[in-house]
C-alpha cells in the first residue's frame, strides 16, 4: 500500500530531524503551562479555557509540522524520484497528510496527562473534555490540510511555514469579520470560519454539521493540494 | 521498446525540444549526448512521466507515457540528474522504500534490495546514513535505487558526473553489464563515455537531434581520418616533405619548432593508420622520434561539424 509506505517514511523522517522533538516538547510545555495557570486561577476542574489556549499554540506549531512535507522534497529534488515511481499524486498527498496527522494525534494524546490530573484531584465533567478533544483533533486536521497545501507552493520551508500560518490564522479569525462589518451572525464568514464550529465541541456538544464541515474542509484542501502538485507539471 | 515521435516541449514561451523523434530497441544502450541546455534532462523527464510534453507522442513498451503513466512508470528505473536522495535514511532503508513504492511484494523485496545494493557495490555500507557517504557512493545508491525491482528500462541522467576516474570506469562497466538484459538510456557530455558503454548515440543540440548512429560510425565519419601529433628531433621542413610523400598521409601541418625539435600534426587519409609508417620513416632518416600521440576527436569539434552540416543542408 503506497499511502502507508509514504506515511511510514514521513513519520520516521519527523524523528530523524530534531524538529519533531522540538515541536513536541515545546507544545507539551506550553500546554502544561496554560493548563496549570488556568487551573490555579480558576480552580475549576475543566479543560475549556485550556483548550482555547491549545488552539493558539497549535496555530504556531502546525505550520512547523507541515512546512517540510513538499517544500523540502522540492528543494532536494527527491520529489522527482517520488513522482516518477508508480504512485498516484493523491497517494503522496494522503501519505504525507496522515503522517502529519499521526504526529499531531500523538501530541494531543500526550496532553491527556493533564486530564488525568483533573480526574485524580477533582471531579471533571468528562463529556465536554472528550468532545473538546474531538474538536481539537478535527481542527488540527484542517490546519494540517492547509499547511500541506502551503508547502506545495514553494521550495522554501520558511515561506511554506509563514504562508501556512497565514492561512490557518485567516480561517480561524475570518468569522470575526461578520461582527466588524456588521453582518448578521449567520453570515458566510461565520460559516467558513474554523473557530465558529469549534465552540460547540468545547461546550460538550458534538454537532454533526460541524463534524461534516471540518471533514469537508480537509477533503477540499487535500484536493487543492493534489491540483497544486499537478499544476507544477504545466509550468 | 521506446518510441518517440515529433516530441516538442515548451517552457512557457521557450522551446526546449523541437520535434524530436527516435526509437530505441529492446536491449540497446543508448547515449544521449549534448552540450549544456541541449534538452537531455527535459527529454528524460518526459520519458519518465515527470513532465508532460507540449506535443508529440512517447510510447514505452507500447504504452503511451501520458495516458498510461502509472503502468509506464512501473517499467522504468530512473536516476535524476542531481541524484536526489533522502539524506537521513540508511542505504538499505532508502532502497527498500523505493522498492516498496515500486510495489514489489514483501516476500521478494528483501532479496531484490540486496541484489540491487550488491550489484552497485553498496552492500557493505547498507547501514550507513546516506548523508555520510562520499559523492561516488551516493551516486551508486542512486543507481541501486533505479535498479531495484528489475525494471525493463533504465533511464540514467549523467550517471558518472562527479565521480573519480576509477569509479567512472566501474560505473561504466556496471552500465555495460546492465545493458545485456535491459534497455538503457543515459545522458552525458563525454564522448568517451558513449564509446565505452553505448551501442547507439543520439546527439542533441539546442533541442534538435543532429545525429543518430553507432559510436564507431560517428567517430570515424566525423573525424575524417586519424590525426597524429608527433615531436621529432631534426630539420623541420625536411621532415615535412618526407612525411607528405608517404602514401597514408593526406596533410602535414607544422605546429612549432624549438631548438631543433619540430612538432607536427599529421592528418591521415580516411581509414588509414599512419603511425607505423611515420615511425619507420623517421627512423630511416636518422631523426629522433621523441613523441607520437593520437589526437582524440573531441565533442566540441563534432558539434561544430554537425551543426555546420545542419545549416548547410
Ligand atoms: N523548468 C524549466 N523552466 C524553464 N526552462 C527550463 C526548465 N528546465 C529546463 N529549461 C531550459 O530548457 C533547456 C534544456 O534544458 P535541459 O535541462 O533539458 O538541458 P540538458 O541537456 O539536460 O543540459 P545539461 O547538460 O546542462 O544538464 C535549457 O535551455 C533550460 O534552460
Ligand atoms: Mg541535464
Amino acid at each position: 500500500m503506497n499511502i502507508f509506505a509514504i506515511m511510514k517514511r514521513e513519520l520516521k523522517a519527523y524523528f530523524y530531524s530534531p524538529i519533531a522533538y522540538v515541536v513536541f516538547a515545546l507544545f507539551l510545555l506550553l500546554a502544561g503551562y496554560f493548563f496549570s495557570m488556568i487551573l490555579l486561577l480558576s480552580k475549576e476542574a475543566s479543560m475549556r479555557a485550556a483548550m482555547y489556549n491549545f488552539v493558539i499554540t497549535l496555530l504556531f506549531f502546525a505550520p512547523l509540522i507541515t512546512m517540510r512535507l513538499f517544500a523540502e522534497e522540492r528543494k532536494t529534488g527527491t520529489l522527482e524520484v517520488l513522482m516518477t515511481r508508480p504512485v498516484r499524486d493523491i497517494e503522496v498527498v494522503l501519505g504525507k497528510f496522515f503522517a502529519a496527522l499521526s504526529l499531531y494525534a500523538l501530541m494531543l494524546a500526550s496532553t491527556l496527562v493533564y486530564v488525568g490530573v483533573l480526574v485524580k484531584y477533582g471531579n471533571p465533567d468528562m463529556g465536554p473534555i472528550w468532545s473538546g478533544y474531538l474538536g481539537l483533533f478535527l481542527l488540527g486536521a484542517c490546519f494540517i490540510a492547509l499547511g500541506i497545501f502551503a508547502s506545495t507552493l514553494t521550495e522554501s520551508q520558511i515561506i511554506a511555514a509563514v504562508v501556512g500560518f497565514a492561512f490557518m490564522l485567516l480561517f480561524w479569525v475570518i468569522g470575526w469579520l461578520s461582527g466588524t462589518l456588521g453582518f448578521s451572525t449567520e453570515s458566510i464568514f461565520t460559516y467558513i470560519s474554523l473557530s465558529s464550529h469549534f465552540d460547540d465541541f468545547v461546550r460538550g456538544i458534538i454537532d454533526f454539521r460541524a463534524v461534516i464541515y471540518y471533514l469537508s474542509f480537509v477533503v477540499f484542501f487535500l484536493f487543492v493540494t493534489v491540483k497544486s502538485i499537478e499544476v507544477r507539471k504545466w509550468k | 521498446m521506446i518510441h518517440v515521435k515529433n516530441l516538442c516541449k515548451k517552457y512557457s514561451s521557450f522551446e526546449a525540444l523541437k520535434d524530436i523523434s527516435f526509437d530505441v530497441e529492446k536491449g540497446e544502450v543508448v547515449g544521449f549526448l549534448g552540450p549544456n541546455g541541449a534538452g537531455k534532462t527535459t527529454t528524460m523527464r518526459i520519458l519518465t512521466g515527470y513532465l508532460p510534453m507540449t506535443s508529440g507522442k512517447v510510447e514505452i513498451d507500447g504504452l503511451d507515457v501520458y495516458e498510461e503513466s502509472l503502468k509506464v512508470r512501473s517499467k522504468i528505473g530512473y536516476l535524476p540528474e542531481t541524484t536526489p536522495l533522502y539524506m537521513d535514511m540508511t542505504v538499505k532503508e532508502y532502497v527498500s522504500y523505493i522498492a516498496e513504492l515500486k510495489k514489489i511484494s514483501k516476500e521478494e523485496r528483501k532479496e531484490q534490495v540486496k541484489k540491487a545494493m550488491n550489484d552497485c557495490g553498496v552492500g557493505h555500507i547498507k547501514d550507513k546514513l546516506i548523508k555520510t557517504l562520499s559523492k561516488g557512493f551516493k551516486q551508486r545508491v542512486g543507481i541501486a535505487q533505479a535498479l531495484v525491482g528489475n525494471p525493463e528500462v533504465l533511464i540514467l541522467d549523467e550517471p558518472t558526473i562527479g565521480l573519480d576516474p576509477n569509479q567512472i570506469v566501474e560505473i561504466r562497466n556496471l552500465i555495460k553489464d546492465l545493458g545485456k538484459e535491459k534497455t538503457v538510456i543515459l545522458s552525458t557530455h563525454i564522448l568517451q563515455e558513449v564509446s565505452a558503454t553505448c551501442n547507439k548515440v543520439i546527439i542533441i543540440s539546442e533541442g534538435k537531434i543532429v545525429a543518430i548512429d553507432s559510436p564507431e560510425n560517428l567517430t570515424s565519419r566525423l573525424s575524417g581520418g586519424m590525426r597524429v601529433d608527433i615531436t621529432v628531433k631534426g630539420p623541420e621542413s625536411e621532415i615535412r616533405t618526407c612525411l607528405e610523400g608517404l602514401d597514408a598521409i593526406k596533410e602535414v601541418k607544422e605546429a612549432g619548432q624549438e631548438g631543433g625539435i619540430a612538432t607536427l600534426r599529421v592528418f591521415a587519409k580516411e581509414g588509414q593508420d599512419p603511425r607505423e609508417v611515420i615511425a619507420s620513416a623517421v627512423v630511416r632518416n636518422g631523426w629522433g622520434l621523441k613523441e607520437m600521440r593520437r589526437e582524440a576527436v573531441n565533442l566540441e569539434e563534432i558539434f561544430m561539424k554537425l551543426t555546420k552540416d545542419d545549416k548547410k543542408s
